[in-house]
């Protein structure tokens, strides 16, 4: 297999607030066509890792790159760094004014400056890529969780972004819509979309991850396929987690 | 009576002339305020919460008469000047209030696709803070529009002025101030009624708000 380019690397990231050390010292990397999958107790730092890598909130120390290109940050380049990231959130993040079609087409329009015309025909393209054309003029508030969440990802892949970096996106859904949600997820990854993604879903991340993360405590416990860390893990915390984990959301 | 007409005419329209020349004029400043008082650095957001806090403490009268005397200016302008800033002063708390119930979530997803942030504050944030406080300002209108009555104390020949003009010849307080509070009415009805359809026109699914 010829070797994949490495699209984003981590190195020693951390972050605290307060006396609260939220990432101490994370270190990974992802390359091209990759799906990595981030699992762990909840306020164990992996939502802040998300914005830290995409400097939403950032960093106090480490290395970030992008295509190799190491990130030096300053307020104009971020802004360029952003748009190659897309981010998918937990609460959606619709933006309340826009209709599903404004939502994909405001970053195409307002970021990468394109014509109206063209910038509606490629958000079209990727509402149909997510189910979603015909509902392209209904508002946030008039759609479901699934649908919001849907449209989420419809505006970060109009970015045609290098990689897209999902923030538990299925946490405050139904359970009957998350099927939806993930259904799309795991078509981006057989269509090779470079996939960073924090969830509980361990069906999703069994079926889809080339990689799945533990962390705890800021920190990576243990990394490997799936078959290894869900199967065979060797850390103590990770069989307990993973225990637990299996308890309260079944066997799938 | 007929022939002063006239002159009751020209007051009404140097009332709406003020009082749309300063609620604009407060409008823009009180937009400016309130994304200074949330969005700006330390320095700013002092400055911007100092300002609403002066000009929400003293009496439209007062800042009239600092605004006339202080600074050597015409009437008119001084009148546009004070009673302006003071409704900026106001206005401006209702749009940070707009603001801060604006989910942070909206700033961060506009900034994670590359926005700056004085883009997603023009193209994200005030969208939904003008159309959140759009009631509010319409009570507002309602209530400062009737302090360009004020503006007679520095001079301003506005309506009220040319009607106490008029009462000195006719000596007919009642008739006048009955036409003049009938035209107060129109000018205050007439304006919330242009901003109601400002907000219907507006209006989207997830700003309801009853009024």
């Amino acid at each position: 297999m010829e070797e994949r380019k490495e699209i984003l690397r981590v190195e020693d990231l951390h972050k605290s607030y307060g006396t609260n050390k939220v990432l101490q010292g994370i270190s990974l990397n992802i390359k091209q066509g990759q799906t990595k999958v981030i699992i762990g107790p909840s306020g164990t730092g992996k939502s802040t890792l998300l914005t830290c890598v995409n400097y939403l909130n950032p960093p106090d120390k480490g290395r970030i790159w992008l295509e190799g290109e190491e990130i030096i940050y300053s307020e104009r380049e971020i802004n360029k760094i952003r748009q190659k990231k897309g981010f998918v959130f937990q609460q959606f993040n619709l933006f309340n004014h826009l209709t599903a079609l404004g939502n994909v087409m405001v970053g195409l329009t307002e970021v990468l400056k394109k014509k109206k015309k063209e910038a509606r025909e490629k958000a079209m393209y990727e509402l149909e890529r997510v189910g979603m054309a015909d509902c392209a003029e209904q508002y946030p508030a008039e759609l479901s969780g699934g649908q919001q969440q849907r449209v989420g990802i419809a505006r970060a892949l109009a970015m045609d972004p290098l990689l897209i970096m999902f923030d538990e996106p299925t946490s405050a859904l139904d359970p009957e819509l998350m099927g939806e949600v993930l259904d799309n997820m795991t078509k981006l990854a057989l269509e090779g979309m470079t996939l960073l993604v924090v969830t509980h879903e361990m069906g999703f991340a069994r079926a889809v991850a080339d990689d799945i993360i533990f962390m705890e405590n800021g920190r990576i416990v243990e990394e490997g396929p799936p078959e290894k860390l869900i199967m065979n893990p060797e850390k103590k915390r990770t069989i307990e987690f993973l225990q637990k984990i299996t308890q309260l959301y079944g066997e799938d | 009576m007929i022939e002063y007409l006239p002159g009751l005419f020209r007051g009404v329209i140097v009332t709406i002339k003020l009082g749309f020349s300063f609620f604009i004029f407060g409008f823009v400043v009180g937009n400016i305020i309130a994304i200074g008082q949330v969005y700006g650095n330390k320095f700013i957001s002092l400055f911007c919460a100092g300002f609403a806090w002066v000009f929400r403490s003293l009496p439209a009268l007062v800042i009239l008469y600092l605004w006339y005397f202080g600074f050597n200016l015409s009437p008119f302008l001084a009148a546009v000047l004070a009673l302006g800033l003071r409704t900026a002063a106001y206005q401006s708390q209702f749009f940070r209030g707009a603001i801060q119930s604006i989910a942070r979530g909206q700033m961060t997803a506009a900034r994670s696709l590359g926005m700056s942030k004085l883009r997603a504050v023009v193209k994200i944030i005030m969208p939904q803070m003008l159309r959140l406080s759009l009631p509010y300002i319409s009570n507002e209108y309602a209530i400062t529009i009737k302090d360009t009555s004020l503006a007679f104390a520095i001079g301003v020949v506005e309506i009220l002025k040319e009607g106490r003009l008029i009462i000195t010849v006719l000596h007919n307080p009642m008739d006048i101030f009955m036409i003049i509070a009938v035209i107060y009415l129109i000018i205050t009805r007439g304006g919330t009624y242009l901003l109601s359809l400002l907000e219907k026109h507006y209006r989207i699914p997830g700003f309801e708000i009853s009024n």
